[in-house]
């Protein structure tokens, strides 16, 4: 018995291996012979969260005859240290998903070839913070607080409209946060509240949300579902995304006509992220890699990132599909921080934070 | 006194071997205060991270929940093990798999499970709000130590439930019977007899237990949140937030010493308290529940195993079925009872490349797993082999805590190690699916090694001499008396392969994956959006997961039924 599962499993794995596509680089293999040419493989490189739809896949492949491959590498800031790791033997052509968080990282570590792409001319300047155009900035997010509409519905209470509004007595014990230590909308919370209290304020203000019973959690998942009262927590405001409204909608059965989470977006509450793209130094298929980046930035990849990734076009040709028209709160004003900024302090930050919060 | 340990092991046992422990303690003590604490201080100086952080989360880590919640997992897990490997009852084969899921689920969805039980918006609440006219949700249950600590029996009670009971179920219940026909009491036999037989696969459980708990792939985070920090946390910090390289290196090596130092410490016991004992088959050694008092006690246990282990998968199952209302102003949080969450993960409304049907996910979670048991098969068998041998080597007793150590690696340092290590034809599997099974297969092979080393250390060498006097060639030995002996502990090493490599400890933080997405990677797509819909798709991917792991671990029970249990 025990050799027949060793020969089903020896099966097994042959018969998965050979349905398993050889790693690919650069040019297709000149070994296919078949009839039809091989088509260059373009690989881009990018965190876990990367969505994108097949048809917009297909509409670039069959438009540059190139086969996309997408590398999955981790979450943003893993992903951004095995490219930086695999500088000398790259693992793809394109980076995507460096946010203004590690920017600074990226362009010090030069692992970007610079290109300066047609596209960029359409781009509002707020969005392109290389001056050098290494990175290329393709989409933004707002980190905020995110109130549950019920809760302050049924027991008549105002949500708070501001980040010293968290601090006040009647919203003790409601604001379940992340550790930006782990996590990226975390960190993004920490931020604007350095950017609204500065750095001699903002300890003072993470003393005072610790006197208010602020609960801290691990990741963004841990916060929203299991500790948010929209998904059976107790804490009716949670650290979440200005687009977790709107998805609320879109993902809600039934169908909802108004978005059961609010955005706590009075002052610079939030903190926006942005998301860049850059060609990785020593692609083989600089051309490919150059069409790509001008896809992503185009309407057509624009238009398809709102409802697979939550996230919004930096280009003002693209239009927003209506469940964010309708639902969207894009806060008039963010806290600013810049990337050298956040790179140079972020160590500390992070530990006086964990200082003052956690310890 | 203690320089020929052996000739006086045997008959003076219990005092050999706390006088043994008395005579470690003053070079133990020095080592400690004149070696280790300075090291460790200066460690921490040169992390540049304060002379405070390190030392407090290994002391963290070495101290209270993880110590608190192995003993509670041993409390549970001891009689329960015996449960098992002392009596045949009905549903026994379907409690010692469900036993086995927690070890698979994602946290986030097992937190989500006691959420939609115990949470101040769960059944128990509600049904106790509504039964008293209750204005508030009476039972605050979450972010309790008492929380941490069920998670974590909830989750390590399969460890000593298998390792402990597997063996316990070979050993000879005559030896305790002649204990007490000699007059020991019940106790007496249990502590003097058994007991001290039982403790090598007792302490493997409860290392694993602990490392498991202390390191990379632990739960302790699970509901405990940050102030529960573990130095793997540290060290992705020090990595991903940070990139500072040096010092997360420095902790990794940190972590690996201390597994080390751990793991040394285990294998100079364990070498010292196995001996050879006679295993007899099950048919021998189990019987049904005989007398009414048996039969209660056995109900008791079981009542208590069910409660533990089995009502939060219950919660994740019901839960699967339900979904919490948007609607605003509803009074109804909870929607009823539907199948929407099941029918809608076959389907994509943005149809993204990355959507993967549950078949399909189902699909590569079972290659993926196959291919773990067969490489921890090709590479764990012949290392506990060479481990369990009497004349072990000086090499093997250098290798033995070595072999731990995959369990003391650092995720996020070894997942870098990958990207700068195998990036050279032949071996450039950076981005190959090969890379997959072998990441679980490093986190398994400890558990595969641990639970048959044991068993194999066990085997009377005289049977194999005799095997061997008989003109049986050493690949015979082998085959025909070491394998069908520990035959039901190489499927339990087998079912730990399986489980770990199904729920992907930590293999996420490793590896870059573009293709093939197993069950786990499904259900942490749908957990990263926010909407009612996503969540529940998560939770009926959960449930699922659950059902593919019991199926599983039935299926290979079946195969040890069928063949190699009866020996």
């Amino acid at each position: 018995m025990l050799k027949r599962v060793f020969i089903i499993g020896m099966l097994s794995i042959l018969g998965w291996a050979a349905c398993t596509p050889a790693p690919a680089s650069g040019v297709g293999e000149p070994n296919g012979s078949g009839s039809t040419a091989p088509r260059p493989i373009l690989t881009v490189m990018t965190h876990d969260s990367f969505e994108i739809s097949q048809a917009v896949v297909d509409a670039f492949e069959s438009q540059h005859a190139v086969e996309l491959r997408f590398l999955k590498a981790g979450d943003a800031g893993t992903a951004l240290n095995k490219a930086i790791l695999a500088r000398d033997n790259p693992l793809a052509d394109v980076f995507y998903g460096v946010d203004n968080t590690f920017l600074s990282r990226a362009i010090a570590e030069d692992i970007f070839e610079p290109y300066a792409s047609p596209v960029l001319e359409a781009l509002p300047d707020e969005f392109k913070l290389d001056p050098g155009n290494r990175a290329l900035p393709v989409d933004y997010g707002d980190v905020c607080v995110n109130f549950d509409r019920r809760f302050f519905a049924d027991s008549d209470q105002a949500p708070p409209k501001t980040l010293q509004d968290l601090t006040a007595e009647e919203y003790r014990g409601q604001l379940v946060i992340e550790n930006p230590a782990t996590s990226s909308p975390g960190l993004a919370f920490l931020l604007a509240t350095i950017g609204t209290f500065g750095e001699d304020g903002y300890l003072d203000y993470w003393a005072a949300l610790v006197d208010n019973d602020v609960l801290v959690v691990n990741d963004w998942e841990s916060a929203y579902y299991g500790e948010y009262s929209l998904h059976g927590g107790s804490r009716p405001l949670v650290v979440s995304y200005g687009s977790s409204p709107p998805a609320e909608v879109y993902f809600a059965d039934p169908p909802v006509d108004e978005t059961p989470s609010g955005v706590v977006s009075g002052g610079t509450s939030c903190f926006r992220q942005i998301e860049f793209v850059g060609i990785l130094r020593g692609t083989e298929l600089r051309r490919l890699a150059e069409a790509w980046v001008d896809f992503m930035l185009s309407p057509a990849f624009q238009e398809d990132m709102p409802l697979n990734m939550f996230v919004f076009p930096v280009n003002p040709a693209a239009s927003l599909p209506p469940v964010f028209r309708e639902h969207l709160v894009i806060p008039e004003t963010t806290a600013h921080l810049t990337p050298d900024q956040i790179t140079r302090n972020r160590e500390s930050w992070i530990d006086s934070w964990t200082e003052v919060v956690l310890r | 006194m203690n320089a020929n340990p052996s000739s006086l092991r045997v008959n003076k046992r219990g005092t050999g071997f706390q006088t043994g422990w008395l005579l470690w303690l003053p070079p133990l003590t020095f080592l400690v205060v004149f070696f280790f604490y300075p090291l460790a201080r200066i460690f921490s100086i040169s992390f540049g991270r304060g002379d405070q952080g390190i030392f407090s989360l290994l002391l963290q880590a070495l101290t209270s929940e993880n110590t608190l919640s192995m003993l509670l997992t041993l409390a549970l897990g001891l009689p329960g093990a015996y449960l098992f490997a002392r009596y045949r009852f009905r549903g026994k084969t379907l409690l010692r798999a469900l036993s086995g899921i927690p070890f698979v689920l994602p946290t986030v969805v097992v937190a989500a499970a006691f959420n939609a039980l115990l949470g101040p918006n769960g059944w128990l609440n509600m049904f106790l709000m509504n039964q008293f006219n209750l204005a508030h949700p009476p039972f605050n249950f979450m972010h309790t130590l008492g929380a941490i600590l069920l998670a974590h029996v909830f989750y390590n009670t399969t460890i000593v439930l298998r390792m402990v009971g597997d063996f316990w179920s070979h050993l000879d219940p005559h030896l305790a019977a002649a204990a007490e026909t000699l007059g020991a009491t019940r106790w007496q036999a249990f502590r003097r007899v058994s007991l001290p037989l039982l403790s090598p696969a007792i302490m493997a459980a409860s290392l694993l237990v602990f490392l498991f708990d202390f390191t990379s792939f632990g739960v302790i985070l699970l509901l405990g949140g940050p102030r529960f920090a573990t130095l793997e946390v540290e060290i992705y910090t020090q990595t991903v937030n940070l990139f500072n390289l040096p010092t997360a290196a420095s902790l990794s090596l940190l972590q690996l010493v201390c597994t080390l130092a751990i793991s040394v410490l285990y294998t100079r016991l364990a070498k010292r308290i196995a001996r050879p004992i006679t295993l007899r088959p099950v048919l021998l050694t189990q019987k049904g529940l005989a007398s009414s008092r048996q039969k209660l006690a056995a109900g008791v246990l079981i009542a208590a195993l069910l409660i533990v282990l089995v009502t939060p998968l219950a919660a994740l199952g019901a839960r699967s079925f339900t979904r919490y209302g948007t609607a605003p102003r509803g009074e109804v949080v909870q929607q009823g009872w539907t199948l929407e969450n099941y029918r809608q993960l076959s389907e994509d409304p943005q149809s993204s490349i990355f959507f993967v049907p549950p078949t399909q996910a189902i699909r590569n979670s079972l290659l993926y797993a196959a291919a773990t048991v067969l490489l921890s098969l090709l590479i764990g068998a012949p290392s506990a082999w060479a481990l369990a041998r009497r004349t072990s080597s000086r090499l093997a007793r250098i290798l033995d805590p070595l072999l731990m150590l995959p369990l003391g690696a650092s995720a996020v340092t070894l997942g870098l190690g990958f990207i700068v290590t195998l990036s050279q034809p032949p071996l450039d599997l950076r981005t190959s699916p090969v890379l997959l099974p072998i990441a679980h297969t490093l986190v398994a092979f400890p558990f595969f090694v641990r639970s048959l080393v044991p068993a194999l250390q066990s085997i009377q060498p005289n049977l194999k001499q005799a095997a061997a006097a008989l003109g049986a060639a050493p690949r015979q030995v082998m085959l025909y008396i070491d394998l069908p002996l520990v035959g039901r502990a190489l499927l339990v090493a087998v079912v730990f392969a399986f489980t770990i490599s199904i729920g992907e400890f930590g293999a996420s933080a490793l590896l870059a994956r573009p293709e093939f997405p197993t069950v786990p990677v499904a259900i942490f797509r749908f957990l990263s959006r926010p909407g009612a819909i996503n969540f529940g798709m998560a939770m009926a991917l959960s449930t699922l997961l659950m059902l593919v792991t019991a199926g599983g671990m039935l299926a290979i029970e079946r195969l040890r039924l069928a063949e190699v249990g009866e020996f």
